[in-house]
């Protein structure tokens, strides 16, 4: 099908690849479609979460296990049963990036990750029963620690 | 809103499957007690808010490119 989005202009989406989202994503809970869209390098841990009810919604995503080595989570019981969650290599999880002006100040939020069965294809955002997590973590210090990483995976590219 | 008045160890009943019970009372601090089914999800208020705050401004993301980020 084809979608007006936001940011990438009118695209087509392959209709087995949307995500239900039945509850929406917290104060949008009227969109409950989305779609995860790569920006051309899949080995970036940046994704967008594209609304298909609504092309104007759009959140910048990041697999958070990529930007933090240590983020370590439980998936919360309330994910388990509603996403129907069998296998632990089906869950793909994504944290909500705040993009402001100043990128420097770019925070993502590790306290309530969105959870998805990649099996069924349903998703929810979830709230962490645990303080260890904000919702507003900076990560341009993080991306910063790792910068070794990503231009070793670069290098390797090139060679 | 619908207003009860509960003592220690009283409890609400929500739709015959979600249990509320006042646990304890200290003052202004009331500890509750929830059983619920596992697919329910329980929030405590400010943190429910805190977080949609997050995904609207999040959702209020202008046009970027997402290599960018790495720069």
């Amino acid at each position: 099908m084809l979608l007006k989005t936001k940011h990438f202009g009118e695209i087509e989406i392959d209709e087995s690849k949307v995500i239900n989202f039945k509850e929406g994503i917290l104060g949008f809970e009227d969109t409950k479609r989305y779609i995860v869209l790569y920006d051309g390098d899949e080995t970036s841990p940046f994704r967008w979460l594209q609304g298909v009810d609504d092309g104007q919604l759009a959140f910048a995503v990041a697999n958070p296990f990529q930007i933090l080595k240590d983020y370590d989570i439980e998936i919360p019981d309330e994910a388990v049963v509603n996403l129907n969650i069998e296998n632990i290599e089906d869950v793909m999880v994504l944290s909500i990036v705040v993009v402001p002006e100043d990128l420097t100040k770019m925070t993502m939020n590790l306290k309530a990750p969105v959870i998805i069965n990649t099996k069924n294809n349903s998703g929810m955002q979830v709230v962490l029963d645990t303080d260890a997590y904000s919702v507003r973590h900076y990560i341009v210090e993080e991306l910063r620690r790792q910068e070794v990483n990503i231009g070793a995976g670069s290098d390797k590219k090139e060679k | 809103m619908l207003v009860l008045t509960r003592k220690k160890n009283e409890s609400i009943v929500l739709n015959d499957n979600i249990e509320i019970t006042i646990v304890d009372v200290q003052g202004d601090q009331v500890r509750i007690g929830i059983n619920a089914p596992k697919s329910v999800s329980i929030y405590r208020k400010e943190i429910f808010l805190e977080i949609q705050a997050e995904n609207k401004k999040a959702a209020d993301v202008k046009a970027i490119d997402l290599k960018d980020l790495l720069k």
